[in-house]
């Protein structure tokens, strides 16, 4: 059944910063980095800040891992007037795409006019994110998973694309092929952090970090921030660029996923999986819609193994058949032709968190509206609908599809 | 494809360097430990297990919690291989294991495994309890390839 706010309301304004490598942000605080952000994307929509009275959070309104938005700080440090919606999901990265499904929620029930959706990422140095897990005594949930070892993200993916390769004989010649794939198209993004071209040589040679993963399978680790405008469909009619619809959005997911590699206690196939199957039904149910009538698919690439894993989810490709999908090229972009190549839907046309940036996945947002819109560095011919997608993580995940208007 | 890594023995995290705290939920767990005895959390009503222990079960809503006695042996259902030691950074090699407990369905434990090479672990591989004196007194179930 289409869902009743099917096309009612749009990304009207993106706007970043620089992405900085791990770091050399510094001394820049994170409250200038989403200051600009937010005022860039105030820009694009052709809107002043001071139309701004909303946020729709995700990561539970978390800036980075460590820091943490404030709405009330936000608004006197930019000077917005007043609020009427602040809102977050919880959990993390997951929420990202799931955040424009709140914004949505508080336009269509006339909280707010503008509802700006953003992330901002410093780590100094005492702060790496990588080892965040592991830094402290664990709480008596995660007593039962850090004593293992299992301290960092990658360690943990490691466990689930182990168990992939097991049941499905995927190979890490598939997570390699991921890498080289979307590091393809960042050689003409002058804001990519990784632009040179990967070799299979180059990828093989890349220290094994977490077993079966090596350090080119693990995302980058960037500075900086992105912001999003989600408004209405008749006010975004009046904004500078053309709307990017947002067609259909879910969050959420099921208990055999929920705390997922916080815990390890998924059954299969939920195990080897990416946790997308639950939002994943709902937009396609959402909108009539399925993979293969997407154009392009902007996928959270935290690591390598979770973009085959959420092509099986979402149904590119049935369940364990990634490896063959991935290794047959379906995942490339064809300059040439605007298309994608041997028969697939290009995927992260950005380069993504592994080669971009990565600022917990607010990247492919504005890779998806870019595409809609028209405007995108390496645009898909014709491109109709974007999928974007928040990251296999503990719940809630969730996923967007936005239509050119 | 790159060639298989030799890695040598997988070795168990020293004990002294890991911290664990506990819940009323999650005490029992830790207190059979201590009398190097395996159990998990069992729902009272319904028989359910589920890990890590908690206040519900899950199945029936039921507070009821066992505590039963479990043969100590496990199953290998995932793992990753792993090089730095993560209090320090310092090289070495440990396993660690997602197992199936033994006795007690759905339930699973996150560990380290010992008494083979790195590269031997398998999944399906059967391991038994081998306890590890942790910080402030408790004990930690690793595993030993059987
Ligand atoms: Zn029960």
């Amino acid at each position: 059944m289409a869902w009743a706010n099917q096309d009612k309301t749009a990304i009207v304004g993106i706007g970043s910063t620089d992405y900085y490598v791990r770091g050399k942000s510094w001394p820049r605080t994170i409250n200038d980095m989403a200051g600009e952000a937010i005022m860039n994307a105030c820009a694009d929509a052709g809107i002043s800040i001071k139309d701004i009275d909303g946020i729709a959070y995700y990561s539970t309104a978390g800036a980075g891992y460590l820091d943490k938005f404030d709405t009330a700080s936000l608004m006197e440090t930019l000077g917005m007037p007043h609020i009427s919606f602040s809102a977050t999901l919880t959990s993390g990265g997951g929420g990202c795409p799931g955040a424009i499904g709140l914004a949505t929620a508080g336009l269509m029930n006339e909280d707010a006019k503008y509802i700006v959706t953003l992330m901002a990422l410093q780590q100094l140095p005492q702060h790496r994110l990588g080892v965040v897990f592991g830094a402290h005594a664990p709480s008596p949930e995660s007593s039962f998973l850090q004593p293992s070892g299992l301290v960092g993200p990658g360690h943990l993916m490691s466990v689930l694309a182990r168990r992939h390769m097991h049941l499905y004989g995927t190979t890490q010649d598939a997570f390699g092929e991921v890498v080289m794939a979307t590091r393809a198209n960042t050689h003409n993004r002058p804001k990519a952090v990784r632009k040179n071209p990967l070799t299979k040589e180059e990828y093989d040679a890349s220290v094994m970090l977490a077993d079966p993963l090596r350090r080119l399978d693990f995302c980058l680790e960037t500075d900086g921030a992105v912001a999003v405008i989600t408004t209405t469909m008749d006010r975004a009619k009046d904004c500078r660029h053309k709307p990017a619809v947002v067609h259909a959005c879910a969050h959420g997911g099921q208990r055999e996923w929920g705390r997922a590699f916080a815990w390890m206690g998924m059954p299969d196939p939920y195990f080897a999986s990416s946790g997308h199957k639950f939002t994943a039904d709902r937009i396609w149910n959402q909108s009539g819609l399925a993979a293969k009538d997407m154009d392009v698919a902007l996928l959270y690439d935290h690591f390598s193994p979770m973009v085959l894993m959420q092509l099986e989810d979402y149904g590119f490709c049935a369940k364990g058949e990634g490896n063959d999908y991935v290794l047959s090229g379906k995942l490339r972009y064809d300059p040439a032709t605007g298309k994608g190549t041997n028969g697939g839907i290009p995927v992260n046309t950005h380069g993504g968190n592994l080669n971009e940036a990565y600022i917990i996945g607010m990247t492919h947002i504005v890779e998806g509206v870019e595409q809609v819109r028209g405007t995108a560095i390496n645009q898909v011919k014709d491109a109709e609908f974007a999928l974007v997608s928040g990251g296999p993580a503990s719940l809630p995940v969730s996923s967007l599809v936005l239509r050119s208007a | 494809m790159a060639e298989p890594i030799k890695y040598g023995p997988a070795r168990v995290l020293p004990g002294e360097q890991i911290p664990i705290t506990t819940n009323p939920d999650t005490e029992p767990f830790w207190q059979a430990a201590k009398e190097h005895r395996l159990t998990a959390c069992q729902c009272g009503n319904c028989g359910h297990f589920r890990m890590p222990p908690s206040p519900y079960c899950p199945e029936c809503s039921s507070r009821e919690k066992k505590w039963p006695t479990l043969p100590g042996t496990a199953t290998v259902f995932s793992f990753a291989i792993c090089n730095k030691n993560p209090a320090n950074g310092e090289d070495y090699i440990y396993v660690p294991i997602v197992v199936d407990i033994d006795g007690a369905p759905g339930a699973r434990l996150n560990a380290n495994v010992t008494g083979c090479n790195a590269e031997e672990v398998h999944i399906g591989m059967k391991v038994t309890v081998e306890w590890t004196p942790i910080r402030d007194g408790w004990v930690l179930p690793n595993f030993r390839k059987v």
